[in-house]
């Protein structure tokens, strides 16, 4: 498990990278991802191209991040999710809460 | 400069033995001699020192037997054993070796060799020295962890297992292994003798997920045990977890209301896996997730909306936690939704799908399950459960018993207030009632619901003939009373000393046209209509019922006898 975070050039622009499980012990890394950055960005992407499982902690992960990007303002979207992954998200209504592409 | 050790030197020949102490003690160490190996034994004994320089060839007890001897009193204890030897041969340092001994030096002594070996020993000795005082340690926080969760455990059961989980008509499976796995099972009674049940899987595990399960049980029994609605208990449940959850911890939940008198159950699912409703007849319904799990979302934009299902007798809803579906088996594969709807298709006779789906998890896995939660609740005769009596938590002494009230609830307030639980808590400071509680509150329960959809919001129940019908009415009915701006709802209480004993009239009133009574059949039409059941169980529950005479709304009839 790695996860890497790029800020766009203009620093507007989040790209959070989680590779391979995305679980409880990810948590602090995960974190570390959008709390250690320089810029302040407005928009974040969660990109799980590289994600292989996800688990109700990493949910719980999310809806830190959510709150730390301002709560129902936050604008987060999640994306290149497997099917595996999208159906996780799908039980648990999180369209509700992040644009899930 | 090293820690100043204290070694001990069992040597027969006094020349060696001699050099080796001066040796030795030069570096700094205290030196203990032995000239054979008894002695070496029997001064490790007394003294107990940390380190060993052992000739291996010796009269009366030779080095190897000292060697084993002195490791077997020394224990768990690192003392190196550091062979003298001018034996070549590989054999017999081997030897040297086996019988306890760390290290050997070969004669004629080189002062610098001798010490670096001392000082590698040495390191190795605490090295050994902090793993065992680490050991102990995370023993005794680990055996002080354990004695803390089981108490919390006890505590833990005695508030989520307060319910009715052991009624005939609930199995469960719950793994018994972990003394906290975040899952939860609550069942309670209604006081109108219908059912809650709750399915819930907080995030994570440990005591961080069972620390929520205490809030959310006390609230589930506490509301249900005061005839709050689902909806109600939902709303409540998920603003408490809301406010006293860090944000990421929440709990997936699927909540039942079942009845077992109107043969209906209502659906809430908040991220949990499907459900099933299963009927004799072989059809399977799934129970969705519509919603974000309890304790996510401000009360403000929480969802109670829930799914309506008529029911029949033997029909059965399953409820299972993600653990079922992520039962891994030795390849790592997932045992998966499509496996466990091969064996629901599978099944022949209902009673024993629970059993059927228990051994292919275990027989998928090979061993027994330690992070599954399934539950089974079906639809049985209301006869059939024994019902514990209302519980009150007053002294018993109040005597109320001559007064009438009269209450109005109007459009406004019919959206968003029920005012069941208000009403009952206010009827049964009679005690004389507080036997006939069940029944008191089945009756104000239909009659009111009678009143609101039929005369406040002009439902039909001819809708619900058949299963869309059904679910069209429910439907209505909640588009119906999401718009209501008027109309209303009355209650007219009368109570009367009667004898010692004592009566309660209630009167129910609406603004709707009033009902024709021509079109209140005496029975249900027939035991698998789904509908005309209310106001036939009010006939059954109440002493006496009658509408007209001159009045509007139905009136009913309580009364009881001194000592009741």
């Amino acid at each position: 498990m790695a996860i890497t975070s790029l800020p766009s050039s203009d620093g507007q622009e989040l790209t959070i990278l989680i590779q391979g499980r995305f679980d409880f012990g990810a948590h602090q890394e995960f974190r570390n991802a959008y709390e250690r950055v320089n810029s302040t960005p407005q928009r974040y992407v969660v990109d799980l191209k590289d994600t292989t499982y996800l688990d109700s902690s990493a949910l719980g992960m999310l809806l830190l991040l959510r709150d730390h990007a301002g709560g129902d303002s936050a604008q987060i979207r999640l994306l290149n999710c497997n099917p595996d992954v999208r159906k996780i998200l799908a039980i648990s209504n999180f369209e509700q809460l992040f644009k899930i592409a | 400069m090293a820690e100043r050790l204290s070694i001990l030197i069992a040597e027969d020949n006094a020349a060696d033995r001699m050099l080796l102490s001066t040796i030795v003690s030069r570096q700094g160490h205290r030196v203990l001699t032995a000239s054979n190996g008894l002695e070496a034994v029997a001064l490790f004994e007394q003294e107990r020192p940390q380190l060993v320089l052992m000739d291996a060839l010796m009269p009366i007890m030779d080095g190897f037997e000292a060697a084993r001897r002195i490791k077997q009193v020394a224990g768990e204890e690192l003392v190196p054993i550091i062979f003298l030897t001018s034996l070549t041969e590989g054999e017999a340092l081997v030897r040297c070796l086996e019988a306890g001994g760390d290290d050997f030096l070969a004669k004629p002594y080189n002062r610098v060799i001798l010490e670096a070996k001392i000082k590698a020993m040495d390191r190795l000795r605490r090295l050994q020295d902090t793993v065992l005082q680490q050991r102990d340690l995370i023993a005794m926080h680990n055996e002080h962890l354990l004695t803390e969760q089981r108490v919390a455990k006890a505590v833990f059961d005695k508030v989520t297992h307060s319910g009715c989980l052991d009624a005939p008509n609930i199995r469960y499976l719950q793994s018994p292994y972990a003394v906290f796995n975040g899952d939860l099972l609550l069942a309670a009674f209604k006081p109108s003798g219908g059912m809650h049940v709750l399915l819930g899987d907080f995030t994570g595990h440990g005591l961080p997920a069972a620390i929520g399960a205490m809030p959310l049980a006390e609230v589930f029994y506490g509301m249900t045990a005061k005839g709050y609605s689902l909806a109600e208990v939902l709303r409540e449940i998920n603003a408490k977890l809301k406010r006293i959850l860090p944000v990421g911890v929440f709990c997936c939940a699927t909540v039942l209301n079942i009845s077992f008198q109107r043969q209906v159950v209502e659906v809430w699912n908040g991220g949990l896996p499907d459900g099933y409703l299963l009927r004799g007849s072989g059809e399977r319904l799934p129970l969705v997730s519509r919603h974000l799990p309890l304790g996510v979302l401000e009360p403000a934009a929480f969802n109670d909306k829930y799914e309506v299902y008529p029911l029949a007798l033997g029909d059965r809803v399953f409820l299972l936690s993600d653990g079922v579906l992520e039962t891994c088996n030795k390849l790592g594969e997932l045992f998966g939704e499509e496996r466990l709807l091969e064996v629901i298709a599978a099944n022949r006779h209902l009673p024993a799908l629970f059993t059927e789906i228990q051994q292919a998890l275990t027989h998928f896995s090979g061993e027994q399950q330690d992070d599954v939660s399934l539950l089974e609740v079906s639809l049985v005769d209301d006869a059939e459960l024994s019902r514990p009596p209302l519980a009150f938590a007053d002294n018993g002494q109040s005597h109320s018993l001559d007064w009438s009230a009269s209450f109005e609830f109007r459009g406004e307030t019919l959206r968003h207030f029920n005012p069941l639980p208000f009403l009952l808590q206010l009827l049964l400071e009679v005690q004389g009632l507080r036997p006939q509680g069940g029944a008191l509150f089945s009756v104000l329960a239909e009659l009111y619901s009678n009143a609101l959809e039929h005369g406040v919001l002009g439902l039909d129940s001819a809708l619900k003939a058949n299963a869309e019908g059904f679910a069209e009415y429910y439907r209505q009915r909640s588009v119906r009373l999401a718009a209501l701006t008027d109309g209303f709802v009355r209650f007219h209480l009368q109570l009367l000393p009667e004898g010692a004993g004592g009566r309660l009239i209630v009167r129910v009133e609406d603004s709707g046209s009033g009902f024709d009574p021509q079109q209140v059949p005496v029975e249900p039409r027939d035991a698998h209509s789904l509908s005309g059941r209310g106001l036939a169980l009010v006939r059954q529950l109440s002493e006496r019922c009658s509408w007209g005479d001159g009045e509007p709304g139905v009136r009913v009839e309580f009364s009881w006898l001194p000592g009741a």
